[in-house]
């Protein structure tokens, strides 16, 4: 199936296309706004990419398969809440893993995994370290975590998403 | 005269919400050092930084107006690229200062643009930092409608997409160029040939956002401010075992130990700093017996308080030409690990990291990072082998100084750092499992 990008994303593109001497530099915008508008970078998403920038669809692939905010896999969409648990140095000081295994255990998920509504994801530092251990959500931060706090961390996130794809 | 306690530039507008609008920037000062800035002959401007001293703030602290003047004098097109990439873990300062103040960024970088002869700039932020991409688009996007952009000065905001070696400068350029962000053999260095072929200057947004005090109040002023030929305050993160963790605006000359006691109240739970990391996680760690020393950039590579970097008990690590290694500035970021620290699991969890963001490139690398992580693990689980600490000692030791890019360096230096100072730490657990 062929794809298309939503008529926000071809203004956005177009838009961007005139910062840069060529189309190229527009590739990893081009693939969160394709993530953006099909949930995951399928092959499809990332043909879209390539014949929407004439790049070459290898480049493409290579470029997504780099970054870790791409998604290769269905399962997370634009509406998930995707939240990065920090294990880094300063947050593992301060119970991070106690908070990621609690994280685990409330929402059901292994980390990596996703349900649709949310994503889990244990993340490096997010430069926060002065709050750890905290998390990200979209644009949302939370701090000083402490397993007592997952519950309502969770609960807030179901009557109010943070979806990352809101930012694209 | 030095800095007294308080001085506050880069962070003077924290918490200040005035500053989130470009009335409320303007009515607080802002945009008054351009006006400055844009009267005076670009080499002027490159002068006033070079008396300065500023030093970059993204971790390599190479004095700013120097780089500025390795630009061709006959390049046709020159770009100015400011990193706020912002992951060394223990670092958390640019995050806050494109969040607080993002057109005092805006401003810095107009007015190096100037210097430069730059047009087209760009701006790479994290792809993880949403809410401050939020901020600092909406303040370009003022600037555009003010007049401030446009015609001879451009400034785009580019995301990144999760990747930590997108950091490192050339990396960088090439994740900008929408290629994957692997890092380019130096030379040439950037500032010769960078972006799309240009010759680029790339610096960290703190560097940023101190020219326009610079162009305010002038480069001896500044220089002053500051201890050596370190100009201005530094920007400390301090994370970890304190009592009140957080992003500081500090004297240069102040010490580990009173920023510890004094401005972060202590160790809590009446406990004391056993190691302390002094700039991100890629520099050497401190023991207890070396905070007394400044956060300044040359006191921590020269200090002699701070006991050199071993490969073996007997042998210095080599930075070359018989240089010795003892520890650095780097990023600011102040990790503070008590006496109930697992010293071994902690490094475990330095060398993941790095194991995770190695580009793959360079065999050293790729392979060694994988190996150290690996066996710091299991000696950190009380499974290490006889021999260990030697394995790893010399896979870092083969990293170190034979890759393209610094974050080689960065996981070497630390996994050999560890091992000189806390060396008891990880035998306790090699006999613990002998036992
Ligand atoms: C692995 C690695 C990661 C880096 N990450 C950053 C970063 O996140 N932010 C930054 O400003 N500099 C980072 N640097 C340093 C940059 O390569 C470069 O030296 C710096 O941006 C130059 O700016 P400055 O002179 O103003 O410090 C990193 C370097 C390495 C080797
Ligand atoms: S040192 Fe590591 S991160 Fe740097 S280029 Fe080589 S493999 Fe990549
Ligand atoms: S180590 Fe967790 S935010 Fe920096």
């Amino acid at each position: 199936m062929s794809l298309e990008f939503s008529a926000e994303a071809q203004k956005k593109i177009a838009a961007l296309c005139g910062r840069y001497p060529t189309k190229q530099p527009v590739v990893i915008a081009a693939l969160h706004l394709a993530q953006k508008d099909h949930g995951y970078l399928s092959d499809d998403a990332m043909r879209l990419v390539a014949r929407t920038l004439d790049v070459p669809y290898a480049h493409v692939y290579g470029v997504a398969t780099f970054y870790t905010m791409f998604r290769l896999k269905p399962g997370a969409t634009a509406t998930t809440n995707t939240i990065r648990m920090c294990t880094n140095i300063s947050c593992m000081l301060r119970g991070g893993y106690e908070v990621l295994a609690e994280l685990e255990k409330r929402l059901g998920l292994k980390r990596g995994d996703s349900n649709g509504k949310f994503q889990l994801v244990e993340e490096e530092c997010i430069a926060a370290c002065e709050f750890a251990p905290c998390a990200v959500v979209g644009t949302k931060y939370f701090h000083d975590l402490t397993p007592d706090k997952v519950a309502d961390m969770i609960a807030e996130l179901e009557r109010e998403p943070h979806p990352e794809a809101e930012v694209v | 005269m030095p800095a007294p306690v308080g001085t506050k530039l880069v962070t003077k507008r924290f918490g200040d919400e005035r500053a989130k609008t470009i009335a409320g920037y303007e009515a607080t000062g802002g945009y008054q050092a351009l006006r400055k800035a844009l009267a005076m002959k670009p080499e002027d401007v490159t002068a006033a930084v070079k008396a300065s001293n500023l030093r970059g703030r993204g971790g390599a602290g190479f004095a700013t107006g120097v780089k500025w003047g390795f630009v061709p004098k006959d390049a046709k097109q020159v770009h100015l690229v400011c990193n706020a990439d912002e992951s060394e873990p223990g670092t958390c300062k640019d995050r806050l200062l494109v969040y607080w103040d993002p057109h005092l960024l805006i401003e810095g970088m107009i007015i190096a643009a100037h210097a430069l002869g730059a047009v087209h700039n760009y701006i790479y932020i994290r792809g993880e930092m949403m809410r401050e991409y939020v901020v600092l688009q909406k303040a370009v996007d003022e600037a555009y409608a003010k007049g401030y952009l446009g015609n001879d000065c451009h400034i785009t905001v580019h995301r990144g997409a999760g990747a930590y070696i997108c950091g490192e400068e050339t990396a960088l350029l090439n994740s900008l160029e929408g290629l994957r962000g692997q890092p380019r053999l130096k030379p040439p260095f950037p500032a010769v040939k960078g972006l799309f072929g240009n010759p680029t200057i790339v610096n960290n947004v703190e560097t940023l956002m101190n020219v326009p005090f610079i162009i305010e109040q002038g480069g001896a002023w500044f220089n002053e401010l500051g201890m050596g030929r370190s100009g201005g305050t530094r920007i400390v993160c301090v994370s970890g075992h304190v009592a009140k963790p957080g992003v500081f605006e500090l004297p240069m000359g102040i010490t580990f130990r009173q920023i510890i006691d004094d401005v972060c109240g202590g160790v809590p739970k009446g406990r004391h700093a056993k190691a302390v990391i002094p700039g991100g996680v890629s520099m050497p760690p401190l023991d207890e017996s070396e905070l007394d020393v400044p956060c300044e950039f040359d006191a921590l590579m020269t200090d002699e308080r701070i006991k050199p970097v071993m490969v073996s008990p007997t042998q210095q690590f080599d930075l070359g030409g018989g240089r010795v290694l003892r520890s650095m500035a780097g990023s600011g970021g102040i990790v503070v690990m008590d006496e109930q620290t697992d010293i071994p699991m902690a490094t475990w969890r330095i060398m993941k990291f790095f194991a995770h963001e190695s580009c793959g490139q360079c065999t050293p690398c790729r392979e060694g990072c994988g190996w150290m992580e690996k066996v710091s693990r299991r000696v950190a689980e009380g499974q290490g082998k006889e021999g260990d600490l030697e394995l790893l000692a010399s896979i870092a030791h083969g990293i170190a100084g034979n890759t393209i890019c610094a974050l080689g360096d960065a996981a070497a230096w630390p996994m050999l750092g560890f091992l000189t100072k806390f060396r008891a730490d990880f035998e306790a657990k090699i006999r613990r499992k002998a036992a």
